[in-house]
């Protein structure tokens, strides 16, 4: 058997050989655990699709979010662009990333001029311990990227009714 | 059911950035949810939301499962003149709610 590159890796192989050692109920276990955490290459991807795969540079976009999460349900987040917003330079759209929730897109925000300043705020259900990544659209093509990292003690989408 | 809450200054100056807060009452099922019998929870969010300043389309935003439930965005425009600032959500199963509020702009 090939040795796990690393602890992500390691667990997730873990958890599929438990997962195949108790059948059948392991089955639906694992596939739980598929489902409900993506993968820091799935956000890449999202964020390839956005930016039509052309290099964000890393600044003018600040992401706020709390560096310590009690309740993954409702996180308040904050975002904002370092832009004069005129008609000639502004932002066009600002889209925030997830690395580990199922889905890796959030939210996308389409703005403009008359935004007057490019700044928004929100409240995010989050999955798992992770980085969270914003991406701005500049109105002369360039992308522009910020992150932000936090601990999650009690993730979203886990409770059962 | 479906309920807004809107927050927007009733008067403003000419150019002035105003910040706006909005709030829409909706679960935002994510759709990976299951019951105890392991049936899976269909997905029902907001999926668009939308405000228009006297008619013109000022700020939009997509919204994802990620989204919390009621979920509440903020943001920022530029008080340009009198007249309406309208709110629209739009999702899953014919979701639709509007909402407005008035300004004043001297």
């Amino acid at each position: 058997m090939k040795r796990p590159r690393n602890r992500r890796a390691f667990l997730a192989s873990a958890a599929g050989l438990a997962a195949a050692a108790s059948l059948p109920t392991g089955v639906h276990a694992q596939a739980t655990v598929n489902m409900l955490r993506g993968t820091e290459k799935d956000m890449l991807a999202a964020i390839a699709r956005v930016t039509g795969s052309k290099p964000a540079q890393k600044g003018r976009v600040k992401l706020e979010v709390p560096p310590l999460v009690d309740n993954g349900n409702a996180v308040a987040i904050s975002v904002a662009v370092d832009s004069p917003m005129t008609e000639a330079n502004h932002v066009k759209e600002i889209h925030i990333f997830s690395e580990r929730n199922p889905e890796p897109v959030i939210l996308s925000m389409k703005l403009g001029p008359r935004a007057g300043r490019a700044a928004a705020a929100t409240r995010v259900r989050l999955a798992d311990t992770q980085t969270l990544v914003a991406i701005a659209a500049m109105s002369d093509g360039t992308f522009w990227s910020g992150s932000a990292q936090t601990v999650v003690t009690i993730a979203a989408c886990l409770e059962d009714l | 059911m479906a309920n807004a809450l809107i927050t927007v200054p009733k008067t403003a100056k000419r150019g002035e950035v105003i910040e706006i807060k909005t709030l829409v009452s909706h679960t935002m099922e994510t759709g990976y949810r299951r019951t105890e019998l392991g049936v899976p929870i269909p997905r029902d969010i907001a999926r668009l939301f939308t405000c228009t300043y006297n008619g013109v389309e000022v700020f939009s935003a997509e919204l994802h499962p990620a989204i919390s439930a009621n979920p509440y965005i903020s943001f920022f425009t530029v008080a340009t003149e009198s007249g309406t600032i309208a709110f629209h959500w739009r999702g899953d199963n014919g979701f639709a709610v509007s909402s407005s509020a008035t300004i004043t702009v001297t």
